[in-house]
């Protein structure tokens, strides 16, 4: 065990850990944070998705001792107590079903959308490839993510 | 707002210390000991355990239900502010806590709306009735004369003569008493409104949940830390059906955040005090397994000649309706095939977790159970402990679609908790929850076909064979495989079912068996079948409206023409025109897709990409779909991609047509991945698909390009005062896998008879008939 410091979501945070530990581990039960969720641990689905210097990032195979840059969270994208239009465009389209895979999937087309504003639907179906739903809501996330767009996300 | 707990607590129902479901239904704040109990359960003949009015003139629905994540929640709450005259958004609903609300069996089987909607209905018509009665003796009108909306009563004669509900009774008790048999048909004497008086029902509010399901403040069960909890995690046998010879403890104990090695017959799990250090730890335990000196089952590859060899555990009498064997041997044609599906996991996006208390000698669980009522029971029965000392607090988790209805993980954290003497955290990892969640049964089935010289269809003969035995319950304490592994066995192994086509084709001979097979391994077995989002229908229907278009193709008729035709043949209807409904639902599918009728296959197109077209319709209790699919095969690589799904449904009722239509459409593309993708392979030791990439799930980049959904609600009868709802969810995934197979057929000529329909299973079919 060792003193870490992290920079999640604006806030400094020093935790007394095993610095090998993935970095998913030390936001849901040190920090609190239960945006990025366990999925597969194997970085496969993207559940735990978080950004990471502007890279949408898997959390729960990143050792916490590599993370280099601010974390920002899915409880870290609203700003100012108003959601992202990413979050917005989300409700509107009634996206979720049982939401456990949402943060990676709103996570994973932040970073798309911050890299490219204006994604055609091919970009966004090759950049959304590896974030999986089990209760399928592609249709509705694709959809959401163009509504978003249009608004500039 | 006065939440019910407290409202219960200070009219001295119930004393506890603990806020279980707050206005939304997410987790309240959790205290640092769980008072002693007992917890008995909500009484549902008292008007009182479903509906509490807010002195603010608001209220709160109780319902003994879970929502698996498609907004059943936020129907209840549409159809409980309907019958109760109050504004949608003036409502909140609380779900499935078995101390909380009453017990309507969690979910399930598509019935939320269908069945347990009724007595919700009906006990907020009776609130309503009860409140106008009230509002009668205050202004001393009769209750007739008077006028209600949005929770406000006027006198139709004065309208300075108003009263809110919340002025009525806010925080005050009903003390009405219900009747009814049973949880179902709980009723007082008020009427529920008729369809043209709704106001509420048949529009789409926002699902309530959604908002913190994006903005990262939901309340999952995944997420509950309670003070002095440890985390646990399983050891799994590394053979199906190894026996425990040693543990070496010494090999994790001097690890930090050592607790425990918690072992009992077969069933190993670790405790540490932090969540990394027990995974750390499962794969540094030393223990000794025996193999088991036969195989558990054969391999996936030789599992479908396994079952077509094996004598059946159960075999019903087949059904026959006229004189098959005269129809076959009087044909002009005889068809015959035979299809294949494999088994299929759940495959939860996150895998079993829950969390238990232990403290003052009762136990709480904390668990996304879709039936958390009877995990209260098994729980209660499998640690020896009254029924009242134990109790399930229901929280949002990811959907398994059946899965969790032998909720493993709650009885592991509830019977570590009890060893330990501290609250737990059981989590299971992506590979354990991929070998070895409740399965849908694998099917291998023979059908045959008689067409007279007209193409008419004169003799089907169906036989189907599932290994389906030793199909798991609901939570019972000895089929959970904790249970199983500790080596307790229930009387007798569950039979387990075969299932039968589900369609209104008027065929004048049929011959319909089904038989159940068993795989050598019945318990402690990672091939264990549950309900896998209607257990048997996609199986059914895929070998049965597959083999539906063969005969159409044998018959050169158009396959929509060919069903319409069997449809129609009869002019018998049963008493909720199911058969009318499906004629509906076949034309409207045809109607919206666009359908050019023609024989299949289409005649072969040049180029790499060839497109097809192709129909299947079922339907499960009242609701009837029919589905189309059009894809892209790809020549080189034979890769299928479905572009465009059309899908015309029939539940009767809608209560929310928003929610409906995303029902419809992920319900589709889950059945579009088992079409696609799924399958649970294994060598004759263990399973081997253990995570995304050995059982592959449907991606974005299949996403179709368009998804049309006709709700079709045809109730042919103007004489019928209402229609019923009827349960929306199920259905759709029925007939998904054969309206592609069809459509690969119509593009290409292949027809392909086993799912799941991967590039490499395609391209050899191609190759080999040289496409």
């Amino acid at each position: 065990m060792s003193n870490v410091t992290l920079k999640v979501n604006g806030k400094n945070h020093t935790v007394d850990i095993d610095p090998s530990t993935p970095l998913l581990y030390i936001l849901r039960n040190d920090l609190e944070l239960e945006g990025p969720r366990f999925g597969c641990g194997l970085g496969q689905c993207g559940a735990c998705t978080v950004i990471i210097g502007g890279v949408a990032t898997r959390s729960c195979i990143t050792p916490t001792s590599s993370v280099r840059s601010e974390v920002t969270t899915l409880e870290g994208i609203s700003q100012n107590g108003r959601l992202h239009p990413l979050q917005q465009a989300w409700i509107d389209e009634q996206v979720p079903a049982c939401g456990f895979c949402q943060n990676g999937q709103i996570m994973t087309a932040k970073a798309l959308l911050d890299k490219t504003p204006k994604p055609t639907d091919a970009q966004i179906r090759e950049g959304m490839a590896r974030t999986l739903c089990r209760c399928m809501t592609y249709f509705r996330i694709q959809a959401a993510i163009k509504r978003a767009a249009k608004v500039g996300a | 707002m006065t939440t019910r707990r407290k409202f219960l607590k200070q009219s001295g129902m119930l004393v506890v210390t603990f806020c279980a479901a707050g206005a939304a239904g997410a987790a309240g704040p959790l205290a640092a000991q769980v008072a002693a109990g007992p917890y008995p359960d909500p009484d549902f003949k008292k008007l009182d355990s479903w509906i509490v009015i807010h002195e603010n003139n608001t209220a709160t629905f109780y319902v003994g239900k879970t929502d698996c994540g498609q907004g059943t929640g936020t129907a209840f709450r549409q159809m409980m502010a309907d019958e109760l005259d109050i504004a949608y958004d003036k409502t909140t609903c609380v779900m499935g806590s078995t101390d909380v609300t009453v017990d309507q069996g969690g979910s399930g089987g598509s019935d939320a709306i269908q069945t347990d909607g009724w007595p919700m209905r009906r006990v907020a018509a009776e609130a309503r009735r009860v409140l106008l009665d009230m509002a009668a003796t205050r202004f001393s009108v009769p209750a007739d004369q008077l006028n209600v909306r949005d929770a406000v009563v006027t006198a139709k004669s004065d309208t300075t003569k108003r009263v809110t509900y919340g002025e009525l009774i806010g925080g005050k008790r009903f003390n009405v008493a219900l009747t009814g048999n049973n949880v179902d048909a709980t009723t007082g004497v008020a009427k529920v409104k008729t369809v043209q008086e709704f106001q509420i029902i048949g529009t789409s509010p926002q699902r309530y949940d959604i908002p913190a399901k994006v903005d990262g403040t939901m309340k999952w069960a995944t997420g509950v830390k309670l003070p002095g909890m440890v985390h646990a995690r399983n050891v799994k046998p590394p053979f199906a059906g190894a026996k425990l010879i040693r543990i070496d403890e010494a090999s994790v104990r001097f690890l930090p955040g050592f607790v425990r090695v918690v072992s009992k017959g077969n069933y190993v799990a670790v405790v540490f005090e932090r969540e990394e250090q027990a995974i750390g730890a499962v794969r540094l335990l030393k223990v000794d397994w025996e193999k088991p000196t036969t195989a558990p089952f054969p391999s996936s590859e030789d599992l479908h000649k396994y079952m077509r060899s094996a004598t059946p555990t159960s075999q019903g009498n087949p059904a026959v309706i006229g004189n098959p064997d005269t129809a076959f041997s009087s044909a002009a044609k005889v068809v015959e095939a035979e299809y294949d599906v494999p088994f299929q996991g759940h495959t939860a996006i996150g895998p079993a977790h829950a969390t238990a208390d232990p403290s003052n000698g009762q136990m709480t669980i904390y668990s996304n159970d879709m039936k958390s009522y009877g995990m209260r029971n098994g729980v209660a029965d499998f640690l020896g402990m009254p029924r009242d000392k134990v109790r399930v607090v229901w929280m949002e988790g990811p959907q398994g679609y059946g899965r969790t209805a032998a909720d493993d993980a709650g009885f592991e954290a509830a019977y570590i908790a009890k060893e330990v003497g501290r609250p737990v955290r059981m989590q299971w990892m992506r590979g354990e929850e991929t070998a070895w969640d409740t399965k849908g049964p694998a099917y291998t089935f023979k059908m045959r076909g008689a067409l007279d010289a007209q193409g008419n269809l004169t003799a089907f003969d169906y036989n189907a064979q599932a290994a389906d035995y030793n199909h798991l319950g609901y939570n019972e304490p000895n089929t959970v495989l904790i249970a199983q592994l500790m080596g307790t066995r229930p009387a007798r192994p569950a039979a387990g079912g075969a299932d039968r086509p589900s369609e209104m084709y008027a065929i004048p001979n049929r011959r319909t068996a089904s038989a159940v097979v068993s795989m050598p391994l019945i318990y402690e077995t990672p091939l264990r079948t549950g309900n896998l989002r209607d257990p048997n229908g996609p199986q059914v229907a895929f070998a049965s409206e597959s083999f539906i278009d063969e005969l159409a193709a044998a018959a050169k008729a158009d396959p929509v023409a060919f069903r319409m035709k069997l449809l129609t043949a009869s002019q018998t209807d049963d008493a909720q025109f199911k058969r009318a409904r499906s004629i509906a639902c076949v034309k409207a599918a045809a109607d919206a897709f666009g359908w050019d009728a023609r024989v299949s296959p289409r005649p072969r197109a040049s180029g790499n990409i060839l497109t097809g077209r192709g129909m299947a319709y079922s339907f499960r209790s009242q609701t009837v779909v029919a589905e189309i699919a059009e894809v892209e095969v790809n020549r080189t690589t034979g890769h299928v991609w479905v572009k465009r799904l059309v899908c015309a449904h029939d539940c009767g009722l809608v209560i929310n047509p928003e929610a409906l239509k995303r029902t419809i459409e992920n319900g589709m593309l889950h059945s579009l991945s088992r079409a696609l993708y799924e399958e649970v392979q294994f060598d004759t030791e263990k399973v081997t698909s253990v995570d995304w990439l050995t059982h592959p799930t449907l991606t974005h980049t299949d996403t179709p390009a368009k998804i049309d959904i006709v709700i079709v609600n045809g109730d042919p009868n103007p004489k019928r005062p209402d229609l019923p709802q009827y349960g929306a969810g199920e259905t759709v995934c029925k007939p998904l896998m054969a309206a592609v197979a069809n459509a690969i057929y119509d593009a290409t000529g292949v027809r392909l008879r086993r799912v799941p329909f991967r590039d490499a299973r395609v391209l050899a079919a191609l190759k080999s008939a040289a496409v």
